[in-house]
């Protein structure tokens, strides 16, 4: 497990975001709100192909988190997109990385700041509106 | 700074306070978040376990002697809270859980006896939710009007607002911070007491920031109602205060029913107790009271010209080297300030300074620190905040600074 949940990569895509767009073909939106911090993420879906981009107001946590899960969910089902996000979610509690997360094993650290989970997850959370919506 | 360090000897208090000891995250514990909470001397823990451990029964029930000794431990804290608020009568003195019970206990109680629908109550751009919510509820419940009275770009009363918000004379209650948990700024209490009297209206002042900070006088000030939390006085969780002239709380109706509030009871009716018992149902917090008695006793000892003289220094100081510090803004600049200083880091989000901050042993609080309308106000969506009490050192705040820089380093 890794404590540090400001890793290179969390620093660089919160600095660089690679997916802060409108993706091409946008058919559905889903938008995440913490009260406590006024932190928000819009995200944007094409469920075709499942292209994910986002637009993000907040810390590098929700930032990085935001722009890792439009790039892990690229191409996946929707059924896909769920079990990750569930893996997501419980990797981020425990610590425990898991090969099928890939990059988003970066936030791993997290499950040593309970405070700053919210942050990780409220794009996920958005993602899950935009897909019922839909 | 040094004579102002000879009068409080900061370090040798320090020892009083056995949580500065510990470490977290294998650093020194640098506890910068004392307007949430103070931390506790030992003789406040000392004097909740002496009750616990000799002295102990319900107050005010038996006719036996623990429970006399712990009535008479329990009413001299009254005493002694109407002294250090120099009150004119220890009936004037109501115990409850914080200070956010306190307020509420006024906008249910007064609230809605004394003031008619269509009545204002006006409060500041910069409460604490514990002095804005309970006025909405008792707009929703009772008809009343809520009023916003403008702060300057400074974190200043706006008198024009002020004057504006009266000018009607609908206003009957002006509930104000005596010092804003955001912008650390101190409100001129006594012009603002005068101001509203002037106008037929009746003052509450919340004063759960300024007791830590300043001797407080409630008959000097004009207060009518003035309210603090015993845990930011050093003192510990669950014990509040409620300063009420002695008129206005005995034509107040009961907050709650049941034991100890009565005089005289029947299964038709009831007879209320005088104040401040009427507002004391229940058995009370008996061993916290007794650990606020003791907390004013730490302050006391001390005096506050010596703790006001180091919090000046220390917010000098802090105002001087987080200035320096580029990209960082700090929020509010009022003449009249105190030790919390919240500010924001450019390209920086308050909760990663939080978290790395804390990384390094250092507790600030970030967020919009219950006053999320005051955030809207001054165009931010969230701070850190670092607050000081009389523990803290001048190095702290070295050790934040070189905290903040080193995030800088790390977000460049
Ligand atoms: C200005 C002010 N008012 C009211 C409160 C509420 O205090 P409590 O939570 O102890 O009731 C606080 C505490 O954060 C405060 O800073």
């Amino acid at each position: 497990m890794n404590a540090d949940p400001y890793q290179a990569l969390v620093m660089e895509r919160s600095r660089k975001p690679l997916f802060a767009r409108r993706p091409h073909g946008t058919d559905a939106e889903g938008e995440g709100r913490n009260r406590m911090c006024g932190d928000a993420v819009h995200v944007f879906l094409a469920r075709a192909g499942m292209h994910v981009g986002h637009e993000s107001e907040g810390c590098a946590i929700l930032l990085a988190s935001a722009d890792l899960m439009a790039e892990a969910v690229a191409g996946k089902s929707r059924d896909e997109v769920f079990e990750l996000q569930r893996d997501f979610l419980a990797m981020v509690k425990t610590g425990q990385e898991k090969p099928a997360l890939g990059a988003l094993n970066a936030l791993a650290g997290l499950a040593s700041f309970p405070a700053r989970q919210r942050c990780a997850t409220l794009p996920w959370d958005a993602l899950s509106e935009a897909l019922n919506n839909g | 700074m040094s004579d102002v360090l000879h009068d409080l000897n900061v370090e040798s208090l320090r020892k009083e306070f056995p949580i500065l000891s510990q470490n977290v995250h294998g650093r020194p514990l640098v506890f910068l978040d004392s307007a949430a909470s103070a931390q506790k001397p030992r003789t406040v823990i000392d004097s909740m376990r002496f009750v616990m451990e000799s002295q102990y029964a319900n107050v005010h029930r038996g006719l036996h002697y623990m429970s006399e000794k712990t009535s008479d431990a329990y009413e001299a804290v009254r005493d002694k809270v109407a002294g250090f608020l120099n009150a004119a009568s220890r009936d004037e003195i109501v115990f409850t859980r914080n200070g956010t019970e306190s307020i509420n206990l006024v906008a249910y109680t007064y609230g809605r006896t004394a003031l008619k629908p269509g009545d204002a109550v006006a409060v500041s751009a910069m409460e604490h939710h514990a002095n804005l919510v309970p006025w909405q509820m008792l707009r929703d419940a009772h008809g009343t009007e809520l009023r916003i009275v403008e702060i300057t770009d400074s974190g200043e009363i706006d008198f024009e607002s002020l004057e504006r918000v009266f000018a009607d004379g609908k206003v009957k209650l002006l509930a104000v911070t005596h010092m804003s948990n955001v912008l650390g700024s101190y409100t001129p209490v006594e012009r603002l007491a005068a101001f509203a009297h002037e106008r037929g209206a009746r003052i509450l002042i919340d004063g759960c920031q300024a007791i830590v900070h300043r001797k407080v006088d409630v008959q000097a000030m004009g207060a009518d109602f003035y309210v603090f939390s015993g845990h930011k006085l050093y003192g510990p969780t669950g014990i509040g205060v409620l300063y009420g002239r002695a008129e206005l709380l005995e034509a107040m109706p009961p907050f709650l029913g049941g034991g100890d509030m009565i005089e005289h009871v029947s299964f038709e009716k009831s007879r209320w107790a005088k104040p401040p018992h009427r507002f004391e149902a229940g058995t009370p917090a008996i061993i916290e009271t007794i650990g606020l008695g003791a907390a004013i006793d730490f302050v006391n000892e001390i005096g506050f010209p010596a703790i006001a003289a180091h919090e000046r220094a220390l917010t000098e100081h802090a105002l001087s080297v987080l200035g320096n510090i580029e990209g960082l803004r700090i929020l509010g600049q009022a003449q009249d300030r105190g030790g919390v200083v919240s500010f924001t880091m450019r390209d920086v989000h308050a909760h990663d300074i939080a978290t790395l901050l804390d990384r390094q042993g250092i507790a600030v609080r970030a967020g919009q620190h219950c006053a999320e309308p005051l955030m809207g106000r001054m165009g931010v969506t969230s701070t850190a905040r670092a607050s000081f009490a009389l523990y803290t050192l001048p190095r702290e705040i070295d050790a934040l600074a070189e905290g903040l820089l080193r995030i800088q380093r790390m977000f460049a």
